[in-house]
């Protein structure tokens, strides 16, 4: 288990210096600059401005400079606010997006999971058949049409939620709910196929034989065994949705991570873009690990070596 | 003398309801069973063997119902049991060991979690109690290092040693009756004999009842005292172990035996298999079901299913060549020539 640990870890790092160089180099190949959409500045003042944050050097050694830097732990100054590091911007936003993001997260297992398991045991009726209708809109509609209907009708017509910020947890159920409706309905339908080949097992025979409840039966004996597909998924779904949705942001308009990237990208925010892509990758780099471990928990046939 | 039988069943009549048609799975199915007894039931797959034996413990695989008859077992009328009081006797009064050890049990609990589940269920015992009591049927069972195979998971046991595994939660509650699904199907020839042994060794000890299930003779005639063949839902021949083997009155009976690799067989002497494929349960005959595969068929066996025929208190069977005294005259001699020709004409 530690030399699985050492030996992830040391792939870990190599995965996150990849996802660095790659964006880096993608970044620079992006046509447009930070300092472009800033109306009439004379060019005396953007050789100032680049110079400063050196961005008159050569590609190479901005590379192996940024590197340098980061390996520090210094991910240099917003280009576009100005004044703040990336790491601070970071600190301020995530959480946000993460306590959003979070309760997203919870309730879609604490709907998904037993939604599937109740669909996949009762198969073919109609308590299923609607389960899957819904299932399937859940997947099939866009978060932007989520948002807007549920603020129109919500938040508008009825004005029983409030539409912006953060201030109540009232504010906090149009975005969960928005955030949570894909992942819900996809955990949902992976746990109900997996139950249904889990529940044709011999040892679920076993376990009726023996005069075990229907609810110890699914609940032990079954979801312990049909599980493993959802943490699969678990994993890199944490990582996106604490990352937080520039859709739902942008709509409820929260101070969150999402919003920030798909700034940072507009704006050519290159320091920003680096940031956030570095944290992204570390966050989801972490998240597979944790899977794994938690693969051999649910599993004793997993060894990890 | 209501409960002086362990097992009654009596016309037992269970169909599938499938999307293609009813397949009646079983038709008058009857025996009884009295306490410690060893019943082998023999046929070939698809014959009723399993659903006979899952029925009395309510184990009839969706969308399979009873339609008819009447099944006691330990006093329980099965018939009217709801889920709930299917719950409390198996695994307690009644439990079952299937055919494949290797995926009959859950492979992320331990071999102690599985077991003692069973006994906390239906029983009082606390987790300590039933931890111990656990560790003792593996010593009972014949497993070394209980302590440390409680812990195990079944992944980390051989085949034979699950199979133990599983007959010690099949016995977990001292049941009154066992029924053994093709026990030894999926073992090695060597440890098909250790479980055998073992399971005859337990009823020695505990003294329960067994329903052997298989479809190797070989077993039930050194096992079984009673032997019921079932063939397309029926049981065709009933009756002790040497009625079975040393007078078989069924045509599909002395098949059966025939095909039996015999250690004092000649030289070039063949085995004699069954010919033909067993029947459609969605479309069963009129007459007997083993009519267009048995070579003594007559035309009457072919429209009519034959009546009981006993022989003595026990031995019983279900096929015309027994009732000649019935119609003789009236149907001379018809060969297995003319069965062809009438098979062909349909």
């Amino acid at each position: 288990m530690g030399k699985y640990l050492l030996k992830r870890v040391i792939l870990a790092a190599v995965t996150i210096w990849a996802v660095a160089t790659i964006t880096f180099v993608l970044m620079n190949m992006v046509p447009g600059g930070p300092f472009l959409s800033e109306k009439a500045i004379s060019p005396a003042a953007t050789a100032a401005l680049e110079a400063k944050y050196g961005l008159d050097k050569p590609f190479g050694e901005r590379y192996l400079t940024y590197l340098k830097d980061a390996l520090h732990g210094d991910f240099g100054l917003s280009l576009k606010q100005r004044g703040r590091t990336v790491s601070g911007i970071i600190a301020a936003k995530f959480p946000v997006s993460a306590k959003v993001g979070g309760i997203a997260v919870l309730v879609s297992l604490l709907l998904g999971i037993p939604l599937g398991v109740i669909a996949a045991y009762k198969r073919g009726t109609t308590i299923d058949s609607v389960f899957s209708v819904v299932a399937t809109l859940g997947i099939a509609v866009p978060s932007f049409v989520v948002c807007t209907v549920l603020m129109y009708f919500l938040g508008v017509k009825l004005g029983i939620l409030p539409t912006l910020g953060l201030t109540s947890w009232k504010n906090y159920i149009m975005p969960v709910f928005a955030l949570s409706a894909y992942p819900t309905s996809y955990i949902m339908r992976l746990m109900r196929s997996s139950m249904l080949d889990v529940l044709g097992q011999d040892y679920m025979r076993t376990a009726k034989a023996k005069g075990l409840s229907q609810k110890v039966s699914l609940f032990k004996h079954a979801l312990r065994n049909a599980i493993l597909p959802v943490i699969t998924y678990l994993g890199p779904m944490v990582a996106y949705t604490l990352m937080g949705s520039f859709i739902v942001e942008k709509i409820f308009t929260i101070p969150g991570l999402g919003g920030e990237f798909i700034k940072a990208i507009n704006g050519r925010d290159y320091t920003m873009i680096m940031g956030t892509t570095i944290f992204l990758g570390t966050f989801m780099v972490f998240m597979l690990l944790i899977v794994d471990i938690v693969y051999t928990i649910v599993d004793p046939r997993i060894k990890l070596k | 003398m209501e409960n002086k039988y362990l097992v009654n069943i009596e016309n037992e009549r269970l169909s599938f309801f499938t999307p293609a048609g009813e397949v009646k799975a079983l038709n008058d199915v009857s025996f009884k069973m009295k306490e410690g007894e060893v019943l082998g039931i023999v046929g070939e797959s698809g014959s009723g063997k399993s659903v006979t034996a899952y029925s009395i413990m309510g184990l009839t695989a969706y969308p399979g119902r009873l339609v008819g008859g009447t099944i006691e077992f330990n006093g329980h009328h099965i018939n009217d049991m709801s889920e709930k009081e299917f719950r409390e006797i198996r695994g307690n009064e009644v439990s079952i060991i299937f055919q494949d050890p290797m995926t009959s049990l859950n492979p992320v609990y331990t071999v102690g979690n599985q077991i003692e589940e069973v006994i906390r269920l239906h029983t009082n015992k606390n987790k300590h109690e039933a931890k111990e009591r656990a560790k003792d049927l593996l010593a009972l069972v014949g497993i070394n290092e209980p302590e440390k195979r409680l812990k195990q998971y079944p992944h980390e046991l051989s085949g034979g040693m699950r199979q133990r595994v599983m007959i010690a939660i099949a016995l977990a509650c001292e049941p009154k009756l066992l029924i053994a699904d093709e026990p030894t199907t999926a073992l090695d020839v060597t440890i098909q004999a250790q479980i055998l042994e073992l399971m005859m060794d337990l009823r020695e000890k505990l003294g329960m009842a067994i329903i052997m299930i298989t479809h190797d003779l070989g077993i039930v005639a050194s096992m079984c005292e009673k032997i019921a063949v079932m063939y397309a839902g029926k049981i065709v021949e009933y009756g002790t172990t040497d009625d079975i083997f040393y007078n078989p009155k069924h045509e599909y009976t002395k098949g059966l035996i025939k095909s039996i690799p015999r250690l004092d067989a000649k030289e070039h002497e063949r085995l004699v298999p069954i010919e033909g494929t067993p029947v459609d349960m969605l479309n069963p005959p009129a007459g007997c079901p083993f009519a267009p595969r048995c070579d003594s068929c007559m035309k009457i066996c072919l429209r009519e299913m034959p009546p009981v025929t006993f022989f003595g208190d026990v031995h019983y069977t279900q096929c015309w060549l027994n009732q000649k005294e019935e119609f003789e005259g009236k149907a001379p001699e018809e060969s297995a020539v003319e069965k062809g020709k009438e098979a062909s004409n349909e």
